[in-house]
Formats: structure tokens, C-alpha cells, sequence
């Protein structure tokens, strides 16, 4: 054992007594304040266990994950082949990239207005922001993935009698696999991030609707800061299971080992 | 330099690969780099050829071109008699260790360029190389976890399972530490010497190319030319403290010091 290395009971005591300390800030914040609106951590528990009884809650998470389940499975569909042509061609890559690069700063959130004319007030409205924000990192890091494979490994490639379309296949994307996950994982914390604000504006269920509602309908803020909880922790394990991808031996090679 | 050439290699052997008024020109930012002039070479079927000489002096390129990965501006090599257009399966170059695939295990590497063969077929020469090598124990480990010399091992028995009549080593054991380096050479002539394969190795090391080769081609410096080709007449195993070592050594020694004003 090393001395670096942390002790398995102080890498979780650490973060919890971290996370134990904010809550008790919150709490006591709450007290001096003396605030009437802000909720103190017990009234958000309490709120979270009526959400749970009213068995809405799982409803609102299903419906927030299954808009980003939708937005971001077809942002992957569409954006990896499409990173992965312009990575390969690079004179596509030249031609289109520029439109890319003033479509991609413009915030999903800037969209919504746009998206409520193209498909109503609804679940494609939502999903379609979701889309938009995870399709240009996913593009983006398919497309910069291609360009980063070492050219001798694709020499290696044509040198077995490779046909072009297998040198991409069993080449170049194993290749560029690693920064492609990596672009993925950044692309998902994109769309739940999206999917919140979308759920406020487009839709009328979901933890993003469960926000704004909970304003809207009797300034419920305990609720509020509930479903913000929600989100955070959701959004962390839907991260972690990502993470998980990148221990898969096939694409290890590409990550550094931190463990 | 003519007199050298002049010489017979010891075995009589049919020509395997012909370069003819070879030369490569770069155009670059407005420059233009000539990096090969006028080489002519005739390399015999089954033998250890060295293309030696300084980092950078082009004799990396000229390994490319032969393996077909780059067009020449001038001349033409053939193989077979045929011109080289590209890479070819028969043809396999091997990188340094860099060239292996680290998304793949040792078997799933060794079999790469097996594709075509039926499954059992494809196994069995895996089995072969991974034995010939030295990899045994070590099929599904991925090459992350091999030391560089496994790594370039299992580079060259990807290379072999194929069943190429020429190999193209660019430089293989330079990135090895000395020891390593010893042993890949006296594992590389053992390969060699059971499979017979034409092996065109590229180095700048005087030692490495006079303990491997049948003949040694001295480059000058760039725009590269052939400066002398030198032919190792001392049977293997080669006794690296014998006169005729010493004399064939310190020969190229003082020849690239001409050719490289060094």
C-alpha cells in the first residue's frame, strides 16, 4: 500500500463529510436568515416525501429521461457517422464546418421559440432541443477523433488489404473510440442539462416542468430546490455509468488509469 | 564506391526488388525538399538488406516508397518485376512498436490481417505465431500491458502471420533499451533464418546493420544517394570482436563520416 493512495473508508468519508457540511450551511443559513420563502434542508426532504407520495415523481424522472433518451440516442445515430465522414473527408469537413461553427454556439435554450413553431408545444419541441444540444460535441468529437489517428495505423491498415470502408471500420473508429466516449459523455451532460429547460417552457411533465410548476402553483420552493437535488443526483448517475464505458478493455488504452 | 558494387553476394539470388533512378522531390510551404536522387539498388530474393544512415537523411522515405505508401516524383521500383502502385498484404512494413493496435488483444493483433482465412485456419497460425514469438501466456493481454519489446515482437508476428515474402522494418528496435535491442536482433535473424522472408531494415545504427545484413547500403546525406554498398561477408552467428567485424565496422564508420562530413 501506498501512502498516496487514499484508504477505502477515507474516500467516502471525505465526500459525504463535504456534502454533510453544505447541508448543515444551508441549514443554519436558513436559520439566521430567517428567511419565510427559501426552504431549509428538512422542509426539502419533507417535500420530496410528498412528491413520492403523490406518485408523481417517478413519472416527471421517467419522462424527463426517456426526452433525453430519445434527443441523444438520435444525436449519436446521426452525429457519430456524420463525425466520422467529416474525420475521413477531409474536404467535406472544410466545406460544412464553417456552418457549423455559427450554428454551434447558439444555445439549445436560444432554439426553444424555434422549436415550439417547427413541432408545438410538446414532447418533440423538447426533444428536438436535446438533440441540437448533444449532436455538435458528438460531431465534433467524432470528426476530431478521425483526424487524431495516427496516420501509421491506417498505413497498417492498407498494408493488410484493407478495403477503404474496413480501414474505417476496424481502424480508424476503434481508433478514435476513446475520444468519441469522451465526446458522448460530454454530449449527455449537455442533454440533461437541456432537457430541464426545455421541460419549464415546452412540456407539461418532467423534473424541469416539476420546477416551474412548483413556483408557479403556490410558490412551493421546497419543492423546487427538490427537484433541483434530483436533477444533480441523476445527472452524476447518469455520468458514472458512462464512466463505466471507459474501463472496457477495448478502449482503456485511451484513458488515463486513475485508479 | 564501383568496386564495391562489383561485389557478389554470397548467395546467387534472383532479384526480388529493383529501384530504378529513384527520386522524391517534397513541395512544402513554397519548398521544395529533393530527399532522395537517383538511387538505383537491386535487393535479392530472401535477402538482409540495411539502408543505413543519419536520422533524416531520407532513408525512411525511400523504405515508404518501396512499401508503396508514398508516389515517387521520379524513377520507379519494381517488385517481382511489377511497379509498386501501393501497399501490398505480400508487402508488410513494420513501425516501431507504435505500430500495434492497442484496442486489440495479442491474438485479435496477430490475426488482423488474417480476415480472409476460415476461423480454424486463422487460429492456427495465431497459435504458430504467438509460439514463435515468444508470446505464450500472453494471447488475451492487450498491449498497453507488454513491455516494448513484447510490443515489437508481437508487431513483427502480426507482419509474419500473413505470410509476406518482404518485410519492411523502419527503424524497429529504436525505441528499445540496449539489452532489449540485442536480443529482438538475434531473435529477428532466427525469424529470418527460418522463414527466409527479403527484409529491407532501415537504421542508423552502424553496429545494428553490420551484425544483421547480408549487405549494408550506406545513404549520403540529403538529397539521399546510395554512397557505397557494403556486403557482410561473415557468417552468423556473428562474432562482433573479430577482425573481419572490426575491419567491415570501422570502414562505414569513416564512409558515413564522408558521405555526412561528420
Amino acid at each position: 500500500m501506498t501512502i498516496d493512495q487514499p484508504r477505502r473508508w477515507e474516500r467516502f468519508f471525505w465526500p459525504v463529510l463535504v456534502c454533510a457540511l453544505l447541508l448543515a450551511l444551508w441549514h443554519y443559513c436558513v436559520i439566521w436568515t430567517a428567511t419565510r420563502i427559501f426552504p431549509s434542508p428538512l422542509d426539502v426532504e419533507r417535500g420530496l416525501a410528498e412528491l413520492l407520495r403523490q406518485n408523481v415523481l417517478w413519472a416527471d424522472i421517467g419522462d424527463s429521461l426517456r426526452r433525453v433518451a430519445i434527443g441523444f440516442g438520435a444525436a449519436v445515430l446521426l452525429g457519430v457517422p456524420l463525425g466520422l465522414m467529416f474525420g475521413w473527408y477531409p474536404a467535406a469537413n472544410q466545406v460544412v464546418n464553417p456552418a457549423m461553427q455559427i450554428i454551434r454556439p447558439i444555445s439549445p435554450i436560444a432554439w426553444i421559440p424555434v422549436a415550439i413553431i417547427f413541432f408545438g408545444v410538446g414532447d418533440n419541441a423538447a426533444i428536438f432541443l436535446i438533440f441540437l444540444g448533444a449532436f455538435f460535441p458528438i460531431v465534433v468529437s467524432c470528426t476530431d477523433g478521425v483526424s487524431n489517428v495516427p496516420s501509421i495505423s491506417r498505413r497498417a491498415g492498407r498494408n493488410f488489404g484493407l478495403s477503404p470502408f474496413h480501414v474505417l471500420a476496424k481502424v480508424v473508429f476503434p481508433a478514435a473510440l476513446p475520444q468519441i466516449i469522451v465526446g458522448l459523455r460530454i454530449a449527455l451532460g449537455i442533454a440533461w442539462l437541456v432537457v430541464v429547460a426545455a421541460e419549464m417552457i415546452a412540456v407539461d411533465s418532467g423534473l424541469g416542468y416539476l420546477i416551474i410548476d412548483s413556483r408557479n402553483s403556490g410558490k412551493r420552493y421546497d419543492l423546487v430546490v427538490a427537484a433541483m437535488l434530483l436533477i444533480g443526483v441523476i445527472g452524476l448517475a447518469l455520468d458514472l455509468a458512462f464512466r463505466r464505458l471507459e474501463k472496457v478493455k477495448s478502449v482503456r488504452w485511451g484513458f488515463r488509469d486513475e485508479s | 564506391m564501383s568496386v564495391m558494387e562489383t561485389f557478389v553476394t554470397p548467395v546467387a539470388l534472383k532479384t526480388k526488388l529493383c529501384a530504378e533512378h529513384v527520386s522524391m522531390v517534397f513541395h512544402r510551404d513554397g519548398k521544395t525538399t529533393e530527399v532522395l536522387n537517383d538511387i538505383n539498388l537491386e535487393v535479392g530474393d530472401g535477402e538482409f538488406l540495411c539502408l543505413l544512415g543519419p536520422s533524416g537523411c531520407g532513408k525512411s522515405t525511400l523504405l515508404s516508397a518501396m512499401a508503396g505508401f508514398l508516389t515517387l516524383t521520379g524513377g520507379h521500383i519494381r517488385i517481382d518485376g511489377e511497379v509498386v502502385r501501393g501497399p501490398d498484404p505480400r508487402r508488410i512494413f513494420v513501425f516501431q512498436e507504435r505500430g500495434v493496435f492497442p484496442w486489440l488483444t495479442v491474438d485479435g493483433n496477430i490475426g488482423f490481417g488474417l480476415f480472409k482465412l476460415p476461423r480454424r485456419e486463422r487460429e492456427r497460425r495465431i497459435a504458430h505465431y504467438v509460439k514463435m514469438v515468444g508470446l505464450q501466456g500472453f494471447e488475451k493481454t492487450y498491449p498497453p500491458e507488454l513491455s516494448g519489446g513484447m510490443k515489437q515482437r508481437l508487431e513483427v508476428a502480426r507482419a509474419l502471420a500473413v505470410n509476406p515474402d518482404m518485410l519492411f522494418l523502419d527503424e524497429p528496435f529504436g525505441a528499445l533499451d540496449s539489452i532489449t535491442r540485442l536480443i529482438m536482433r538475434g531473435e529477428l535473424l532466427r525469424i529470418w533464418e527460418a522463414e527466409r522472408k527479403t527484409i529491407i531494415f532501415v537504421t542508423h545504427d552502424i553496429d545494428e546493420a553490420v551484425q544483421l545484413a547480408d549487405r549494408v547500403v550506406v545513404m549520403s546525406a540529403r538529397p539521399a544517394s546510395v554512397q557505397q554498398i557494403v556486403t557482410i561477408d561473415i557468417p552468423h552467428p556473428r562474432d562482433i570482436s573479430s577482425p573481419r567485424y572490426l575491419e567491415l565496422r570501422d570502414g562505414i564508420f569513416k564512409q558515413i563520416g564522408l558521405a555526412h562530413r561528420i
